[in-house]
């Protein structure tokens, strides 16, 4: 911090702060590890494609433009997908095959 | 697009640069000639980072006004104008795991205000405790006039089991001395039971001074009492408020007394408890009266708590004379610790610290934290202004500290639930304000006092300007507020 010279405790507290936010850039599987997510491709909850996590569009980590915007388990799905966690979690309950039985996922009413 | 917003923050200036208070931290931080003009920029209106290089390119090189904006990113004086500021989280304090989830441990209690009368000799009219404004009826009420040796006791002991290593315990009233007895006796008590149980303890009192007679000032001398005077100033002054049953002033009687006791009573200093009402607002007279006729060496103000129908309550023009009245004792305060000087204007000193810790309060004041007030029943209440009111009320010293009552009451005055407060930079130190004054006023401890508001804004931004000057000019003198012991009042 080379403009702003702390003056009291709690803005030496804030410097400390802003000085163990700073991480060295490393290369993903360079120790210390972390975990693992690339875009797309999570199990858990989706940012969301409406808004992001600030609330504005700037920073959607999917675009609105893309047709398939999600993975479903290993799939990508060409919608949004139930909450399964919560309100659906027999959402695939029938499906024990994706490539035979994807016809048997109904639509949800929430 | 994404635009540079400001946050919330007070600037001042002091010594012939800019700081930057910031809001809710309450950290402080001096701004050097880039950074002032980036948050100008943005403050102007809100920009783009290029647009900001771009409007500061004749002064400035680009690379570094990108660094000035990611300090001031850091430290959130400003912010991306999409990403919504953060809250100010509300956060209880620690309290037993079994009452907040996730969180274990207890704020010990660290100062207990022991009214060990509610009687007194005096009749000051504009008194919060027997005047119009009263909450407890201590004439005609259920409560002992008088606290028991057994209450004091069992108060002791109450305090020795909730506080921590260090207990401070201030004798109040009513009158304090009208119960003398009982006063010299929890003393010996106290010193005997903290030593057994390996805490420290010391005491200090209220009073009007009165009472003072030789052996009782012999004995606080003796037994290191620290002792704070009631006293509004000049005979005029004190005696306009300040009368007996009968209505005769109180100056006469006190003035002698109390040079008597600051003659004798060195160890501690004695300080002056101002109350500042419509009629005597003449600060600095005041001020000189108590330091250099009487003697004492410090000497705090507070104006008159009161609903606002009183004729003596201050309306808004008085707040704007207290201010700048308040401002050139400032000023004085200022000239002498830059030269290494005491000066006893307290209300500074008490405000200069909690500033240069940063504190940043959820709530106004430490009752029902680490402070508690002890009625002479040995009810536990908020503090002492509230010892004795039944709806205050947060346990007895018999059973220890109801903590079903003490949460439901932090929960209702957490600063969050302020929404007035929401937008104000000055309510890290403030936080709403007395619960007491807000009760008076508002019928209510969680309503914020309003009615002085541009007062305490005021009188904030000119200690921030007290504390910048100094540390600028004389930041030696700033390591005097270093103390580690946290004050009661002080909520971090």
């Amino acid at each position: 911090m080379r403009h702003l010279k702390p003056i009291n405790q709690k803005a030496g507290r804030v410097v400390d702060f802003v000085a163990n936010q700073k991480h060295d850039v490393v290369a993903l599987q360079q120790p210390p590890f972390r975990p693992h997510l690339p875009l797309g491709c999570t199990s858990l909850f989706s940012p969301g494609w409406e808004a992001d996590q600030a609330g504005g569009t700037a920073g959607l980590c999917t675009p609105v433009e893309r047709d398939i915007f999600d993975c479903h388990i290993s799939c990508f799905w060409p919608a949004q997908v139930p909450d399964m966690l919560n309100h659906s979690p027999d959402w695939t309950g029938k499906c024990a095959a994706a490539q035979k039985d994807w016809r048997k996922i109904d639509l949800v009413f929430p | 697009m994404i635009t540079l917003a400001p946050r919330e923050f007070h600037l001042f200036q002091a010594a012939g640069r800019d700081f930057l208070y910031l809001v809710p931290s309450a950290a402080i931080f001096a701004l050097d000639d880039i950074t002032s003009a980036v948050l100008a920029a943005v403050t102007e209106t809100k920009r783009t980072e290029a647009a900001v290089v771009d409007a500061l390119a004749e002064r400035f090189d680009g690379a570094t006004v990108h660094e000035a904006v990611a300090d001031l990113l850091a430290v959130r004086a400003i912010g991306y104008e999409h990403e919504p500021e953060s809250r100010t989280p509300r956060v209880l304090p620690l309290m037993p795991a079994s009452l907040s989830t996730g969180r274990s441990g207890v704020i010990p209690l660290t100062t207990m205000v022991m009214n060990v009368t509610n009687q007194c000799n005096l009749a000051c009219t504009y008194c919060y405790e027997y005047g119009e404004d009263k909450i407890v009826d201590t004439e005609h009420g259920k409560k002992p006039k008088f606290m028991s040796e057994q209450t004091a006791r069992e108060s002791v002991e109450f305090l020795l089991r909730e506080s921590g290593t260090v207990a401070h315990l201030t004798f109040f009233g009513g009158e304090t001395l009208l119960n003398f007895p009982v006063l010299q006796s929890t003393v010996a008590y106290g010193r005997r039971r903290a030593a057994e149980l390996g805490k420290s303890i010391d005491f200090s009192l209220t009073t009007n001074a009165t009472l003072l007679r030789p052996e009782i000032i012999e004995f606080l001398v003796e037994n290191d009492v620290g002792v704070t005077i009631s006293i509004d100033g000049p005979r005029e002054m004190q005696d306009r408020f300040r009368v007996f049953h009968n209505g005769a002033g109180s100056y006469d009687v006190v003035a002698p007394k109390i040079k008597e006791l600051l003659k004798r009573h060195r160890s501690k200093p004695i300080a002056a408890r101002v109350t500042l009402t419509s009629g005597t607002l003449d600060i600095t007279r005041i001020y000189r009266h108590l330091t250099e006729e009487i003697g004492f060496g410090e000497v705090g103000f507070a104006p008159v708590t009161t609903s606002p129908g009183q004729g003596y309550a201050i309306g808004e023009r008085g707040f704007d004379t207290m201010l700048a009245q308040f401002r050139a004792l400032a000023q004085e305060w200022l000239e002498c610790s830059l030269a290494n000087r005491h000066h006893g204007f307290s209300n500074v000193t008490e405000s200069l610290e909690e500033i240069h810790k940063g504190v940043s309060k959820a709530y106004p004041c430490g009752a029902g934290l680490g402070l508690l007030g002890v009625s002479t029943d040995g009810d536990v209440a908020l503090c002492h202004r509230f010892a004795g009111s039944d709806a205050h009320k947060l346990g007895t010293v018999r059973d220890g500290v109801d903590r079903d009552a003490q949460v439901a009451f932090l929960e209702r005055n957490h600063i969050a639930d302020k929404t007035d407060c929401s937008r104000c930079w000055a309510r890290p130190l403030c936080s709403g304000g007395c619960y007491h004054e807000a009760h008076v006023r508002y019928g209510t401890t969680t309503h914020p006092n309003l009615h002085y508001c541009e007062w305490i804004r005021g009188w904030t931004d000119t200690c921030l300007r007290l504390y910048g000057e100094l540390s600028e000019r004389n930041p030696a003198f700033l390591a005097r507020f270093d103390r580690e012991e946290a004050k009661a009042e002080a909520v971090v």
